[in-house]
C-alpha cells in the first residue's frame, strides 16, 4: 500500500498565481506551537444565525426566487484525528449562476441577479455536520493571465477551536474541465487536489428540489509533525 | 491512531467583503464581527489600533481581511460564546475583523483595550491573522507595545524571533484619534519583512 502523503498545502509562493509574487513572504516561517501559551479561538453561540443564513436562496430575495440550479452543500468537519468538530463556524460566499460576483470591484460583465447575494453563514451540530442550500456558482474570467477562468467554487471560512483551526479555503465541483487551466487550484499538490472537490451525493438529494454535494473539511493547521 | 488529510488552504480572493465584513463595506447582510471588540464599559484601558499591510513594493494592499484575538485587561481570553444579538454592549469579545478596503490609504483601524499579560513569560501581545488575494495561507503573526519594553524583554515567543526582526512586531504609540493609539504596519517581503508564524 502506498504511504499517505500528508503534505497536502499549496505553497507561499506559486508564481503561474501572480499576485502571490508581491504578496507572499520570502523568509521561512517561526515555528511557535511550543511558545503559544493558549491555542484559543472564539466560539460563537447560536444567536449569530439568522432564519435564512444557510439558505442562500432564500436570504437575499426581493420580488422572487434567485435563477439558476438550486443545490444543497452539506458535510462535516473534523480534527486531523477525525473527531468531529461541533460549533465550528463556517462562512461562505460565491458568485451566481452567471459568475457574477456582488462585489463593487467585480467588472466581469455577466448579470447580477436581484434575489441573490451569495453570502452565508452556518454552525456545525453536535457531530460535525453542516449543510445550506444554494445556486451552484458559474465560472467567471479573471486578470490573471489571458483568458483567465476560474472554475466553479464556493469560498469557505471556517473557523474552528484552536489557532490551527483557522482556515479559508474553496470548495469545487467534480470533473470541471477549468482544473488543468486554474493556478489557484492548482497551486495544492496534485495528490491533494481532490480534498477541494466536492462529491455528488445522489442519495443526499431532495427529490423533486435540489441536487446535493459533500464537502467535508479537516482541519489541522499547516505543521508536519503532529502524530510523528 | 487514524489520521485524515488536512484541507488544503486557498486564498480568500477579492470579493470576501460582502460575506465577511458586509457592514464595514456597506453590503445588504449582518456581519458578526467588527472593527470594535469591546463595549464602552469594557474594563481596561481602552485603545485604537491602525496599521497597513505592504506588498513586496511596498504598496498598501487595499483587499486584505485583518483578524485581532486578544485576551481582556486581565489576560483571559474570553471562553462565552460570542452572541452578538444577546450582548448588552458592554462585553468584550476579543475578536475583531476589518477589510483594508474601506478606508483611504488601505489603513485598517480598530478599537479595543490593552491586553493584560496572558501569564508567566507572556507580555501583552494580540494574535494577527491576515487573509488576501496573492495569499494562499492565512498569515499569523502577533502585535506587541513598544510602551512595554520591559515585558517584551521577557517574552518568550519574541525571544526566539531574530534580534534584528523583533521589531517588526512592535506597534508604535501615536497620538491623536481621542484614545491612546498603536499603529503596526505589515511588511509582506523586503528589508522590514514582517515575522509570520507557522503552528
Ligand atoms: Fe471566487
Amino acid at each position: 500500500m502506498e504511504p499517505v502523503n500528508f503534505d497536502v498545502q499549496p505553497p507561499h509562493l506559486y508564481p503561474p498565481y501572480k499576485s502571490t509574487i508581491l504578496r507572499s513572504p520570502t523568509r521561512p516561517l517561526l515555528p511557535v506551537r511550543e511558545l503559544l501559551k493558549d491555542l484559543s479561538l472564539p466560539v460563537f453561540g447560536e444567536s449569530v444565525l439568522q432564519q435564512f443564513d444557510n439558505d442562500l436562496t432564500k436570504n437575499a430575495r426581493v420580488n422572487g426566487e434567485p435563477i439558476g440550479e438550486r443545490i444543497k452543500v452539506a458535510g462535516r468537519v473534523f480534527d486531523e484525528a477525525g473527531r468531529p468538530q461541533p460549533n465550528v463556524l463556517l462562512e461562505i460566499w460565491q458568485a451566481n449562476a452567471a459568475g457574477r460576483y456582488v462585489h463593487r470591484r467585480e467588472v466581469h460583465d455577466a448579470p447580477l441577479d436581484p434575489n441573490f447575494l451569495g453570502g452565508g453563514r452556518v454552525l456545525t451540530d453536535r457531530e460535525g455536520r453542516y449543510s445550506f442550500y444554494t445556486i451552484k456558482p458559474g465560472a467567471y474570467p479573471w486578470g490573471n493571465h489571458h483568458n483567465a477562468w476560474r472554475p466553479n467554487h464556493i469560498h469557505f471560512s471556517v473557523l474552528g477551536h484552536q489557532l490551527a483551526h483557522r482556515l479559508v479555503t474553496q470548495m469545487y465541483f467534480p470533473g470541471d474541465p477549468l482544473f488543468e487551466f486554474d493556478p489557484i487550484y492548482q497551486s495544492v499538490p496534485a495528490h491533494a487536489r481532490e480534498l477541494l472537490v466536492a462529491r455528488f451525493r445522489m442519495d443526499w438529494t431532495d427529490p423533486e428540489f435540489a441536487l446535493a454535494y459533500e464537502f467535508n473539511i479537516v482541519l489541522g493547521g499547516h505543521h508536519q509533525s503532529l502524530f510523528e | 491512531m487514524e489520521r485524515l488529510r488536512q484541507t488544503p488552504s486557498q486564498t480568500v480572493g477579492p470579493f470576501f467583503a460582502y460575506s465577511l465584513t458586509a457592514q464595514q463595506y456597506g453590503y445588504p447582510y449582518d456581519s458578526i464581527v467588527h472593527h470594535a471588540l469591546l463595549g464602552p464599559a469594557t474594563p481596561g484601558q481602552h485603545i485604537y489600533i491602525t496599521g497597513r499591510v505592504l506588498d513586496g513594493q511596498g504598496a498598501p494592499v487595499p483587499d486584505a481581511v485583518v483578524e485581532l484575538w486578544q485576551a481582556d485587561a486581565q489576560g483571559q481570553y474570553r471562553t462565552a460564546p460570542i452572541n452578538p444579538r444577546e450582548d448588552d454592549g458592554r462585553d468584550f469579545t476579543g475578536f475583531g475583523r476589518v477589510g483594508t478596503g474601506t478606508q483611504a490609504g488601505a489603513v485598517f483601524r480598530f478599537e479595543t483595550i490593552k491586553p493584560g499579560a496572558v501569564g508567566p513569560g507572556q507580555a501583552p501581545h494580540i494574535n494577527v491573522t491576515l487573509f488576501m488575494r496573492g495569499s494562499l495561507h492565512g498569515l499569523r503573526t502577533r502585535l506587541y507595545f513598544e510602551d512595554e519594553a520591559a515585558a517584551n524583554a521577557h517574552d518568550e515567543l519574541l525571544s526566539a524571533v531574530p534580534p534584528e526582526r523583533r521589531a517588526t512586531l512592535l506597534a508604535r504609540c501615536v497620538a491623536g484619534g481621542g484614545l491612546p493609539g498603536y499603529h503596526l504596519d505589515i511588511h509582506l517581503q523586503g528589508a522590514e519583512e514582517t515575522v509570520f508564524f507557522t503552528l
